[in-house]
C-alpha cells in the first residue's frame, strides 16, 4: 500500500491505496466523490476529466500515486457557496446535457478551456472537446453552453 | 363535463422551453448512477467471457481462481441450471420462430464472442478481475459464420439445433403477387443491394447491475441500468426464476443513456440476483467498455435486395424488399420484432405506393446480439425508401425534390392506409409538403444547385441530399401489437398515478423510465399546466417497481405519446373530483363550478373560489366530503393508445467530397421536423440534435466489423468511430406542428426522428456529389477509403 496525500476540492486528504490504483478510482471509490465518471477503458471518453494542479486531465489515465502532493478539483468542487459555477449554469440553461453521464467531464474540460481566457470560437470549442464524447446531444447545445459561459467573461475559473 | 374543464384550463407551460428540473443534480455530479451505488457488505463480480465465436465447453476448472486472494466464490453455468433461459418476448407474427436465448451463464456451448461462462465474486473489483485469468476452460472451437447471407447458404455451420439453415424466422408483409405484377408493368425498375451496417449503441454509461437477497423472506432487490424496470421484474420472476413478482424489486437508478440497448433482459441481471443469493451478500457488476462492445446488443445489420418500379414521370408504383436481418448468435429479448413489425410495415415511407412487399429472413450468425437501437427498424426502412426515391430520380434524370413531391401522400388523404402493410393501422396526420418546402427554403435549394453547377465546372464535388421521412412512434395499441397481432408478448399501454398531497404538492409516479429524456420536466409541465400549480410543486417519480404503477418503459418514442397521456388522463379525473369537492365547499352544484388556473370557482363569480391547495387539504383531511366521495385527490390511469403516431419531416444534408482523398465534409445540416404538439421545445430540439448525430455517424463513420472467425475487430472506442464535436456543423432546426388526433395532447414523439431521417439524407448527398462520375450508390459507412475506392473504380 502507498500513501497518497492531496488537496481535493479545497480539503486535504490522505489515503492508503494499492500502487495500481488509478486516480479516478481514488476519487470515486476511496473518497466517495462519484461525480467523476468512468465511461471507457481506453482513455477515449473523457467522462473522468478532473483538474490536476489546475489542468484538465483524464483521471483514468493517472495513477493515484502520481497525484501525491497535488491539488485536485472535481465536479463537486465547482459550485461555490451554494452557487453553481457559470458553466454549470450555462449547461443547464442551454440544455447542454441529457443523460448527464458525460457532463462532469465536459464541464471540467470546458472550465480548463475558459480558464485560459479569451472568447473561443465555436470551432475552437469543438476542438477543445476532442477528448470528450457525448452520445446524447450531438454536441450542439454543449457548444452553445460553453459559448454562453465564455460570453460572461469572468468567474469561469474552476 | 370533462371537455368544459379542459377548455377552461390554462396551458401556459405547454410549448415553453423550461429548463430541466433534473439538471441541478446532473451538473453538480450528485446524481447516483449504478456504479455510484455502494451497499453494506457489497462484493464485486467479474465475468469470464468466451474468446471464441462458436465453441463447445468441455469443462471449466475454477479451483485456482477460487483460491485466489480476495475471492469469495467462482461460479459457472452449471451452478444456475435451475434457472430457465431468458425469454424471447417478441416473436415475429404469423410465422414460426426458432428461438434460442441466453442463460445467466452459458453451460455447454457459446455462439458469439463475449458470451458469459463463469463469474468471480470477490472483495474488490480488481481481485475479481485478477481471478478471471486463473479460470481454465476446456474450449472446443467450432466453425463460425458471421455473414447472414453465408449463414443461410448450404453447408454453413449450424448454430442452433432447432434453426435449420440458421433461420430464426421467415416473415413477410404486403402483397407479393400485386407487387410482382406492378414491377412487371413499370416503365423502369431500379434494383439495388443495400447494406445497413451493424452499429454499436455506445451509451456513455455502460451497463451494470447490483443485487441483494433477503434470505429470511426470499426477496430480491436488483438495481440495473434499464429502460424498463417493470418489464425486467416481470421477465425475471415469471420466466427465469419462477417466483411471484412480489418477491422482486427492480430499480433503475440514474441511467446514462440507452438508445435501446438498455431495454432488454440481459444474462448479467439474472446472474447478479442469483449470485447475491448464492454468496449471501450484495453484489455489483459494472460492465467495462470492452464488455459493452461484445456483450451489449448491437443494432441494424440488414442486407436488402431492393426493387423499385416507377412510371417515366417519377410516380413510384411498387417497392419490393428482400431482407436478411442478422440477429446474432443468440436472441435478445425483442430481436425478431424489430426487423419485421418496425421495418417491413414502414416501407411505404411518406409516399403513396400502391404495391409493397417485404420478406425478412432473421438469421443467426456467430456475432453479438442484435436488437432495437435508436429508431429500431424505422431507420432501416427509411434508408431503403429514401435511397429508392433517389435511385428512381437518378434513373429518370429527375430532380429528387420533384420525385418526392410527385409521390407524397396528400394532406387530405389522412388517415392513410399504406397499401395495407400496417396491418390495420393508418398514418394519423401529416402535411409532408410543408416540412419539405420549409427545409428547401432554409437550405436555399435552387441557389445551391446553381453553386453546385459552378463547383462541378471547377472540379469540386458538392452534393445535397434529402430525406422526407415518416416514422412510427407511441407504440402501441395493445390489441394491434400483442400476440394476436404483431406477436409482442404483452400489452403496450402506459400508466401514471397522480396524488395531490394535503399541502397541495403533486406527486406523479409513472411506469415509464427516463434515461436522459427529461421526463421529470416534461410530465411536470403537463401537470402544472393542466392543474394550474407552480412547476416546482410537481415531483415526478419513476424507475422503481416499488412505488410506481406497472408500465412497459421507455423506448419507441412512447413516453410522451403514451406515458404522458396517462398522466394527462389522471389529471382530468383529479380535476373532476376537485370540482365536486369545491361545489360541496361552496355549497353550490358541480355544474356551476369552473376549474381554471389552479382554482375551482363559481361560474360568473370568480371570487367565490377554492384553490387546488384548499381543495387538496380538505380532500386529505376528509372531515367534510360530498356524499359518496372518498378522501384524497388520487388517481391512477392506464392509457392504451388507439393508434400509433406518425411524425414526419424533411432533412437536408449538404456535403463536399474531396475526390483525391475520399473525405466527406458535412457542410450544412437542415432538419424540419413535425412531431405534433411540442411540450418542451428545448428538450425536443435536444432529442433531434442527438438523433441527427447518431444517424449522420452511421452514414459516414460508424460500423461494427467482425473477422471471419467472429472476432469483433471494432471492440473499443479506439476502433469504433463514435463521433466527436469537431465533425459536425451547427445543426439548423425548424419545425411545423401538425398535432396527432390519436391523443388529447396532440403529441407524436421526438426521440428517434433525427436518427431515422438523417442517415439517408447524408448518403443521398454524397451520391449526389459524385453523380458526375456516374456513381449511383456506395454502402455505408462512407469512410474516406470507401468513397475513394468508389471514385477510383468509377474513373477506371
Amino acid at each position: 500500500m502507498e500513501t497518497v496525500a492531496l488537496e481535493i476540492n479545497g480539503v486535504r486528504r490522505e489515503v492508503q491505496v494499492e500502487p495500481r490504483t488509478l486516480l479516478a478510482e481514488l476519487i470515486r471509490d476511496h473518497l466517495g466523490l462519484t461525480g467523476t465518471k468512468v465511461g471507457c477503458d481506453t482513455s477515449q471518453c473523457g467522462a473522468c476529466t478532473i483538474h490536476l494542479d489546475g489542468k484538465a486531465v483524464k483521471s483514468c489515465t493517472v495513477l493515484a500515486v502520481q497525484a501525491d502532493g497535488s491539488t485536485v478539483t472535481t465536479i463537486e468542487g465547482l459550485a461555490r457557496n451554494g452557487a453553481l459555477h457559470p458553466l454549470q449554469e450555462a449547461f443547464w440553461a442551454k440544455h447542454g446535457l441529457q443523460c448527464g453521464f458525460c457532463t462532469p467531464g465536459m464541464i471540467m474540460t470546458a472550465a480548463d478551456l475558459l480558464a485560459s481566457g479569451g472568447n473561443p470560437t465555436d470551432d475552437e470549442i469543438r476542438h477543445a472537446l476532442e477528448g470528450n464524447l457525448c452520445r446524447c446531444t450531438g454536441y450542439e447545445n454543449i457548444v452553445r453552453a460553453i459559448r454562453e459561459a465564455a460570453s460572461q467573461g469572468t468567474g469561469v475559473t474552476a | 363535463m370533462t371537455t368544459d374543464v379542459t377548455e377552461a384550463t390554462t396551458t401556459d407551460l405547454i410549448g415553453k422551453p423550461i429548463k430541466r428540473v433534473e439538471d441541478p443534480r446532473l451538473v453538480t455530479g450528485s446524481a447516483k448512477y449504478l456504479d455510484d451505488l455502494t451497499l453494506p457488505g457489497m462484493a464485486h463480480v467479474a465475468i469470464l467471457r468466451s474468446p471464441y465465436a462458436h465453441a463447445r465447453i468441455g469443462g471449466i476448472d475454477t479451483s485456482a481462481a477460487a483460491a485466489a486472494p480476495g475471492v469469495i466464490g467462482v461460479f459457472t453455468g452449471k451452478d444456475f441450471e435451475h434457472l430457465d433461459p431468458l425469454p424471447c418476448a417478441w416473436q415475429a407474427a404469423g410465422t414460426e420462430n426458432f428461438t434460442a436465448t441466453p442463460r445467466a451463464l452459458e453451460i455447454d456451448r457459446v455462439t458469439f464472442t463475449g458470451a458469459g461462462v463463469a463469474a468471480v465474486v470477490a472483495e474488490s473489483r480488481a481481485a475479481a478481475e485478477d481471478a478471471l485469468a486463473l479460470i481454465e476452460v476446456d474450449w472446443e472451437p467450432l466453425p463460425a459464420v458471421v455473414d447472414p447471407e453465408a449463414a443461410v447458404a448450404e453447408g454453413a455451420p449450424q448454430i442452433h439445433e432447432n434453426a435449420a439453415s440458421n433461420i430464426v424466422m421467415d416473415w413477410s408483409c404486403g402483397d407479393a403477387e400485386a407487387t410482382q405484377r406492378a414491377l412487371g408493368e413499370a416503365d423502369v425498375v431500379v434494383e439495388q443491394r443495400l447494406v445497413n451496417q451493424r452499429l454499436i449503441p455506445n451509451a456513455m454509461e455502460a451497463r451494470g447491475a447490483a443485487a441483494q437477497h433477503e434470505a429470511a423472506t426470499g426477496e430480491y432487490t436488483v438495481w440495473m441500468t434499464s429502460q424498463a424496470p417493470h418489464v425486467m421484474r416481470l421477465l425475471m420472476t415469471a420466466f427465469v426464476f419462477g417466483i411471484p413478482e412480489t418477491k422482486m424489486r427492480c430499480i433503475a437508478p440514474q441511467v446514462g443513456g440507452g438508445f435501446g440497448s438498455k431495454i432488454y433482459l440481459y444474462p448479467e441481471y439474472v446472474l447478479m440476483a442469483a449470485l447475491a443469493e448464492k454468496v449471501g451478500r450484495p453484489v455489483k457488476w459494472i460492465e467495462t467498455r470492452r464488455e459493452n462492445y461484445v456483450a451489449t446488443t448491437h443494432g441494424r445489420d440488414h442486407v436488402t435486395y431492393l426493387r423499385v418500379g416507377a412510371k417515366r414521370d417519377g410516380t413510384i408504383t411498387a417497392i419490393s424488399a428482400d431482407t436478411y436481418a442478422n440477429l446474432g448468435g443468440i436472441l435478445s429479448t425483442i430481436a425478431p420484432g424489430i426487423p419485421t413489425t418496425l421495418y417491413g410495415r414502414m416501407l411505404s415511407g411518406a409516399y403513396r405506393i400502391p404495391a409493397i412487399y417485404c420478406r425478412v429472413r432473421g438469421v443467426y450468425t456467430n456475432t453479438g446480439m442484435v436488437d432495437a437501437y435508436r429508431g429500431a427498424g424505422r431507420p432501416e426502412a427509411t434508408y431503403a425508401v429514401e435511397r429508392a426515391v433517389d435511385l428512381v430520380a437518378r434513373e429518370l434524370d429527375l430532380d429528387p425534390v420533384e420525385v418526392r413531391r410527385r409521390n407524397f401522400i396528400a394532406p387530405e388523404a389522412f388517415p392513410y392506409d399504406p397499401a395495407g402493410i400496417l396491418n390495420g393501422l393508418k398514418y394519423d396526420t401529416g402535411d409532408y409538403e410543408k416540412t419539405l418546402a420549409r427545409a428547401l427554403e432554409i437550405v436555399g435549394y435552387d441557389d445551391f444547385r446553381a453553386k453546385q453547377e459552378q463547383a462541378r465546372r471547377d472540379g469540386r464535388y458538392l452534393g445535397i441530399g434529402l430525406s422526407t421521412y415518416v416514422e412510427m412512434c407511441g407504440v402501441a395499441p395493445s390489441a394491434w401489437i400483442g400476440v394476436g397481432g404483431e406477436g409482442w408478448g404483452a400489452g403496450l399501454w402506459e400508466s401514471a398515478n397522480v396524488r395531490v398531497h394535503l399541502t397541495g404538492k403533486v406527486v406523479v409516479t409513472a411506469g415509464t423510465q427516463s434515461h436522459g429524456q427529461g421526463h421529470e420536466t416534461t410530465m411536470a409541465q403537463v401537470v402544472a399546466s393542466e392543474l394550474g400549480v407552480p412547476l416546482e410543486d410537481v415531483t415526478v417519480e419513476h424507475s422503481d417497481t416499488q412505488g410506481t404503477p406497472f408500465g412497459y418503459g421507455t423506448y419507441g418514442s412512447r413516453s410522451a405519446a403514451v406515458g404522458t397521456v396517462a398522466v394527462h388522463r389522471s389529471i382530468q379525473r383529479i380535476k373532476e373530483k376537485a370540482r365536486r369537492l369545491a361545489a360541496h365547499m361552496l355549497e353550490t352544484s358541480v355544474e356551476d363550478i369552473v376549474y381554471e388556473d389552479g382554482k375551482a370557482y363559481v361560474k360568473g363569480a370568480p371570487d367565490k373560489a377554492k384553490t387546488i391547495q384548499e381543495i387538496a387539504g380538505a380532500a386529505a383531511l376528509g372531515y367534510d366530503l360530498p356524499p359518496g366521495d372518498e378522501p384524497f385527490l388520487d388517481d391512477t390511469a392506464y392509457y392504451d393508445p388507439p393508434n400509433c403516431t406518425f411524425p414526419f419531416g424533411a432533412h437536408i444534408a449538404v456535403v463536399e467530397v474531396d475526390a483525391e482523398t475520399g473525405e466527406v465534409k458535412l457542410e450544412r445540416y437542415v432538419a424540419v421536423d413535425d412531431v405534433g404538439t411540442v411540450i418542451n421545445p428545448l428538450i425536443v430540439d435536444g432529442q433531434v440534435h442527438g438523433g441527427i448525430a447518431q444517424g449522420v455517424a452511421q452514414a459516414l463513420w460508424e460500423g461494427a466489423t467482425y473477422d471471419e472467425d467472429g472476432q469483433l475487430l471494432t471492440s473499443s472506442l479506439m476502433e469504433y468511430a463514435v463521433p466527436k464535436a469537431e465533425l459536425f456543423p451547427t445543426l439548423e432546426l425548424d419545425r411545423t406542428v401538425t398535432p396527432t388526433d390519436v391523443n388529447p395532447l396532440g403529441v407524436k414523439g421526438a426521440g428517434e426522428t433525427g436518427t431515422i431521417a438523417s442517415t439517408p439524407a447524408v448518403v443521398n448527398a454524397v451520391v449526389d456529389a459524385l453523380a458526375p462520375l456516374g456513381i449511383k450508390h456506395i454502402d455505408m459507412p462512407l469512410t474516406p477509403e470507401r468513397v475513394w475506392r468508389a471514385i477510383e473504380e468509377a474513373r477506371a
